[in-house]
């Protein structure tokens, strides 16, 4: 029962007065945030990363963990209330949640969203820490090219597996990959595409482009779309808790989404979407309530939030174990490690275990506090849903620039801001995913390091990376994740694809 | 890379703005192409060295501004909203005041602008209301991150008068 004493160890941890402090902090402000109409956890958590920049890495990361989780229960409540949702996870949210709002059942529909997180962020998280060791173990006997075909597989799925075009998939990430080579070799030490820049010689600023291609990129592009009248508020009317029929009918929704997103979370393939229509289609085929669908049925709201929860807390077994983000949240808080010096992995495992499974204790207790939080404080996050959108947008702006000056108050630094803000909006106008970007640019360096390895090892024999069974097969799955979706959509079937499209903003 | 605004001009064959984004993407491949042929030699005993992946990468951007100039032909690309000019001009000028202001006028007055420019950008016009609205907001959030969290956040002579 090693796993059993530290996750133990880890609670220890995190239950020291200020570590709870710390992840108190991180679910309010990251509920508060994930809460804005447009914010989507990926921007939640690159805005909220310099709040975090003077904290030890301990405290930092349990914080982090926190507005991870409050950013995703943030979500949902938007899509219930404004039918708008902030990120693709909560659109099938927003299909049955909002439908009951208007039916004015939004009370149970936030409950059972609520419980719902919970119960499969409680679950998932304990498979989180049961799962982890084994895929430690088994990443001890990765070598540099099987690490390098798991990222490939990465890139793979992350740009160009769903979504509605390949190519445009392709392009984001081969643009954030061009991005990554900006700057000094990390193995040789010589400067690559800086031009002469001194700036340029540190590379790019994940958070940088993350805040400037989320934020930026997207105020742009609403702004641009003109004024369209205010959103809807539904308001809460009635109690605001299930009934006994309610409970009845949600709590196997909740342990079938939870089983469906898991997996698809920790599998390398991005994305909490998949796992949330999947999860929807499930309970409508299951339903003794069918003529419901459509209308508000509970179920669809119960199943798609569980399956939400779950895979985000899956997308960390690939981070923590592999130190493989497969979307740009993950991506942005991988660059949250980094700036601690601390690459997760197996080796981050053996060397800070501490760190490790403090964190996997924190998102529990993170958990714990969302349920007490979000129920009772309700009314306050509807509150924040009616800011006015000039507004909301311009504080959106004032602290997505907070967070760049803090890191680093030089003209320069928000010259990028603009520049790849200006970048990220025209990709939206064009129909491009920004998601691929981010990943490309933290994930391009880590591959370039692996496949240099590996090269090196072999003395420049390419056919060292297809020799070892477990990369040869890694590669293989690529390559079909690659080919399989360009046959359907050729064939005119690429709707569900652009269904499951991996754009969270 | 695409900086700056095409408006819709999606009903003629071949779709122009999308011709732009293929040329746009074979020049950051030959960019590539250019600066790293300065490296070369720099290849260990294994010849495998810093041009590798620059290399590779660059000849796949080249594929894909193929790929993109041939989708232009064919008219794939898809439909796009018609996009207003003028609230993307307020925010990037917004934008740019502050980059320019930071360090002369420090955080407060500098972002303050960014944001009534920003409201500016989405209907708010009584710039009188919004300005004034947008420094203090600015200074209170300035007096939480700098002095309580300790961020560096450059002061101006509004910041100096209290601190």
């Amino acid at each position: 029962m090693a796993t059993f004493d530290f996750l133990l160890q880890g609670l220890l941890v995190a239950a020291q007065p200020m570590n709870l402090l710390y992840a108190l902090i991180g679910v309010t402000l990251g509920t508060a945030v994930g809460v804005l109409p447009g914010i989507g956890p990926a921007l939640t958590v690159a805005l909220l990363l310099p709040v975090t920049y003077r904290l030890d890495p301990g405290g930092s990361l349990i914080m982090f963990a926190g507005i991870y989780y409050g950013g995703m229960y943030g979500g949902s409540t938007t899509s219930i209330l404004l039918n708008t949702p902030g990120e693709s996870s909560s659109i099938v949210t927003a299909l049955e949640g909002n439908k009951m709002a208007r039916a004015g059942r939004g009370g149970p529909a936030l409950a059972t969203a609520a419980i719902g997180s919970f119960v499969a962020g409680l679950i998932a998280t304990l498979g989180l820490a049961f799962i982890a060791p084994y895929i430690v173990k088994l990443a001890l006997v990765f070598g540099p090219r099987e690490y390098f075909a798991l990222m490939v597989l990465a890139f793979v799925t992350v740009s160009s597996a769903f979504g509605d075009s390949t190519l445009r998939g392709l392009t984001s990430l081969f643009v954030g990959l061009g991005l990554a080579v900006i700057g000094i070799d990390q193995l040789t030490g010589q400067a690559r595409l800086s031009f002469g820049v001194p700036e340029l010689l540190d590379g790019i600023e994940v958070t940088t482009l993350a805040v400037a291609m989320f934020a930026i990129g997207e105020t742009l592009f609403i702004a641009a779309q003109g004024d369209k009248g205010p959103d809807k508020v539904e308001a809460v009317r009635g109690s605001i808790w299930m009934s006994a029929n309610d409970w009845a009918r949600s709590w196997k929704a909740w342990l079938r989404g939870t089983f469906i997103g898991f997996p698809i979370g920790a599998m390398p393939a991005g994305g909490a979407e998949i796992g949330t229509f999947l999860s929807y289609a499930t309970e409508k085929r299951l339903t003794k309530h069918p003529e419901e669908f459509g209308n508000g049925a509970i179920e669809g709201v119960a199943g798609p939030e569980a399956a939400n929860n779950a895979s985000a807390a899956g997308t960390l077994v690939p981070l923590l174990t592999l130190g493989l983000p497969t979307t740009a949240t993950a991506a942005i808080m991988l660059a949250g490690f980094q700036q601690y010096g601390l690459q997760p992995g197996p080796l981050l495992f053996a060397t800070n275990p501490q760190l490790v499974w403090g964190l996997i204790a924190s998102l529990l207790i993170a958990n714990f506090m969302l349920l007490v939080l979000n129920l009772p404080l309700i009314g306050l996050w509807v509150k924040l849903l009616t800011i006015p959108k000039p507004w909301l947008y311009a504080g959106i702006l004032l602290f997505a620039t907070l967070g760049t000056i803090g890191a680093n108050p030089s003209v320069y630094e928000l010259g990028m801001l603009l520049a790849f803000g200006l970048l990220g909006y025209a990709m939206r106008v064009f129909g491009y995913p920004i998601a691929p970007v981010v990943v490309g640019l933290i994930l391009g360096p880590l591959a370039e390091q692996q496949l240099r390895r590996a090269l090196a090892i072999s003395q420049g024999d390419y056919s060292v990376l297809i020799t070892s069974p477990i990369a040869a097969v890694l590669l293989l799955i690529a390559a079909a994740a690659l080919i399989v979706p360009l046959i359907l959509r050729a064939r005119g079937r690429g709707e569900v694809l652009s269904q499951l499209a991996a754009s969270e903003d | 890379m695409t900086k700056g605004h095409h408006p819709s001009t999606a009903t003629r064959r071949p779709d122009r703005a999308a011709l732009f984004i293929a040329a746009v993407l074979a020049a950051i491949a030959g960019l590539i192409f250019w600066d790293v042929s300065r490296l070369a030699g720099a290849a260990g005993y294994s010849q495998v060295g810093p041009t590798t992946v620059p290399y590779a990468i660059a000849c796949c951007l080249l594929g894909l501004a193929i790929w993109t100039a041939f989708e232009a032909f064919r008219g794939d690309f898809p439909e796009r909203e018609r996009q207003e000019v003028g609230p993307v001009i307020w925010i990037v000028a917004g934008l740019a005041a502050q980059m320019l202001l930071l360090n002369v006028a420090g955080f407060s007055i500098a972002t303050g602008i960014l944001f009534a420019l920003t409201a500016r950008g989405f209907g708010k016009r009584k710039l009188w209301f919004s300005l004034p609205l947008g420094i203090v907001l600015c200074f209170v959030v300035w007096v939480i991150f700098a002095k309580l969290l300790q961020l560096s956040l450059p002061a101006g002579p509004l910041e100096r008068l209290f601190f």
